[in-house]
């Protein structure tokens, strides 16, 4: 039988902060996002604790650390590291791994024959990645990818298991099914899962015996896939080239709220700059940029969010075009007598950058486009660790609005913030 | 043809070896006899380490190891893949914190310094314990 495994890292950016601090053993843990707005993940303790995933940290703040629980900002060198470390260890072990996130990958166990064996192999890399890495995975086997997440959802769920859970037999299948809202079923989100509720499906396991043509003709062909997953069908093929990505966004929550124009705009420069960054070392070039701003949503008074886009005449990926739609965008969105809490620039419309519709007025001259390009490879070399150019709209030095106040050292990326004996 | 000069990068930033393929303009007319023979540079990586995924650098901080070649900030090769035997020098956690010493496994289990001015740690029924992994390396800087 051909069977697939999903690795997933347990709560796995608090993990990373245990992994050099042997002290927080068994201390509830929570990590914030940028800016230190929301817990973004919770150590098992933390949530035992009753901390949701999202709520603002000013909100759990006071009785959380009452009761001795340890905050982070977020790590996000020391989390990609790791990351990289355990894809590495994997990638090692099979022939084919897809990676789905910084946390989760999916195996082809083709070099298995039965559910015993995949047991074992479950085992067995469990222990090395705890082993070698320090962080804690559970793993879900079964013949799709669908029934993958079903079976590691189970390993998650089983408390003093071995974190591995294969779920390969039709009787295991139908009974696991049964137990499960459709609502987490991988690719079924809430409004979806509304819309089944409606037709009578609740379960998983009545969304796998509905009828395929109904589920094609009154949803998706994308749903009838995944009819076909929860019943043991393999249609979701371990893609070992992950897609480009199709757009970028940087944003963040200020600390302090912004808002005139003139603040804002270094800001919203900052994220355009940011957003070029990434757009350069995906090597892709963006049609539109985006602009976002909008107050708090906790401020019930006062309420605006602004969204608007530029359109450039053919692809970009030089920071000088961002920045100046960016700037053109937020002009138009802008308004007077708002405290902004949050914005963002957004990037889309990607082309590979050695394929790219020339405008028809535009008179491009190879010359000039060579040496842009030598300019921004230039500036991102210099840029790699740490900025020292800044575009003059850009945030003077040093005044960086990010708030990260309880970030751990960069154990593994940085000779400064090595781990140290005592 | 000629490479031209792009501009000033400083040397300083490029491994040696590679500093004359791009600083200076050079004719590329008649090709370097040495092109087919290029082998990379020495890495020390290759040299210190086996597996990467596993490996870690820690701080030493304190003398209790100098008789081992282990001076005080000294950057240790440590290795978590490595099941750590009696008398391998490892790292480990006792009661929360880092510690570099030598493990003795019998007759007792017992963390050695290697240093006559301190004292063997035996771990006392209840201690927490962790080996985080073995060091294979250590690197003391003298300039």
């Amino acid at each position: 039988m051909k069977l697939l495994a999903l690795v997933d890292c347990d709560n796995f950016y608090a993990s990373c902060e245990r992994v050099f601090r042997p002290d927080l053993k068994k201390i509830p843990i929570v990590v914030l996002s940028n800016n230190d707005g929301c817990v973004i993940a919770r150590s098992k303790e933390a949530k035992a604790m009753g901390i949701k995933m999202g709520v603002p940290w000013f909100q759990v703040k006071k009785n959380y650390l009452a009761q001795g629980g340890k905050v982070f900002s977020s790590n996000f060198p020391l989390y990609g590291d790791l990351s990289k470390r355990v894809m590495n260890i994997l990638d090692g072990m099979v022939k084919r791994i897809e990676i789905y996130s910084i946390d989760e990958a999916f195996l082809d166990l083709q070099h298995i024959q039965n559910t015993n064996q995949a047991y074992e192999f479950g085992i067995y890399c469990r222990n090395t990645i705890r082993q070698w890495v320090g962080i804690p995975v559970r793993i879900g086997i079964a013949p799709t990818k669908t029934l993958t997440k079903v079976a590691s959802h189970i390993a998650k769920n089983t408390n003093g298991g071995t974190g591995i859970y294969c779920l390969s037999n039709q009787k295991d299948i139908s009974c696991s099914l049964k137990a499960l809202p459709i609502r987490e079923i991988w690719g079924v989100g809430h409004n979806l899962s509304r819309r089944l509720n409606q037709v009578g499906i609740y379960s998983a396991y009545e969304l796998a015996q509905a009828d395929i043509r109904f589920i094609r003709k009154k949803f998706s062909v994308v749903l009838e896939r995944t009819v076909r997953e929860l019943r043991g069908e393999s249609c979701i093929q371990i893609d070992d080239h992950s897609a480009p990505k199709k757009q970028i966004v940087v944003s963040r929550s200020f600390r302090t709220k912004v808002e005139s124009l003139s603040a804002l705009k270094p800001l919203i420069s900052n994220f355009a700059v940011r957003a070029g960054e990434k757009l350069r070392h995906e090597k892709q070039k963006c049609a539109q940029v985006s602009v976002f701003i909008s107050t708090s949503k906790f401020n019930k008074q006062l309420q605006y969010r602004g969204f608007n886009s530029f359109q450039f005449p053919c692809p970009v990926d030089d920071t000088r075009s961002i920045l100046m739609g960016a700037n053109k965008a937020l002009n138009t969105i802008f308004r007077d007598g708002y405290p902004y809490a949050k914005a963002g620039v957004l990037l889309s419309q990607f082309s590979h950058p050695t394929f790219i519709q020339k405008s028809l007025f535009e008179v491009t001259d190879q010359q000039h486009l060579k040496q842009d390009t030598n300019l921004m490879q230039t500036i991102d070399g210099l840029n790699g660790d740490q900025t020292q150019i800044y575009y003059a709209s850009q945030c003077p030095l040093g005044s960086s609005p990010i708030q990260k106040e309880m970030v751990s050292p960069k154990y593994t990326t940085n000779w400064w913030e090595l781990p140290t004996t005592k | 043809m000629t490479i031209n000069y792009l501009g000033s990068i400083s040397a300083n930033d490029l491994p040696a070896t590679f500093t004359k393929f791009f600083v200076e303009p050079v004719s590329v007319g008649f090709p370097s006899p040495a092109n087919d023979y290029l082998e990379s540079p020495i890495d020390l990586n290759q040299y210190l380490i086996k597996n990467g995924a596993a490996t870690f650098l820690v701080r030493v901080s304190g003398d209790s190891m100098l008789d081992a070649n282990i001076a005080d900030q000294a950057i240790l090769i440590v290795d978590r893949s490595l099941k750590p035997k009696h008398g391998s020098i490892v790292v480990a956690s006792l009661d929360g914190d880092f510690v570099c010493k030598r493990l003795q496994l019998k007759p007792r289990l017992c963390l050695l310094p290697e240093n006559p001015k301190y004292e063997p740690i035996y771990i006392q029924h209840g201690q927490d314990l962790d080996i985080m992994g073995t060091v294979t390396a250590a690197i003391n800087k003298f300039e």
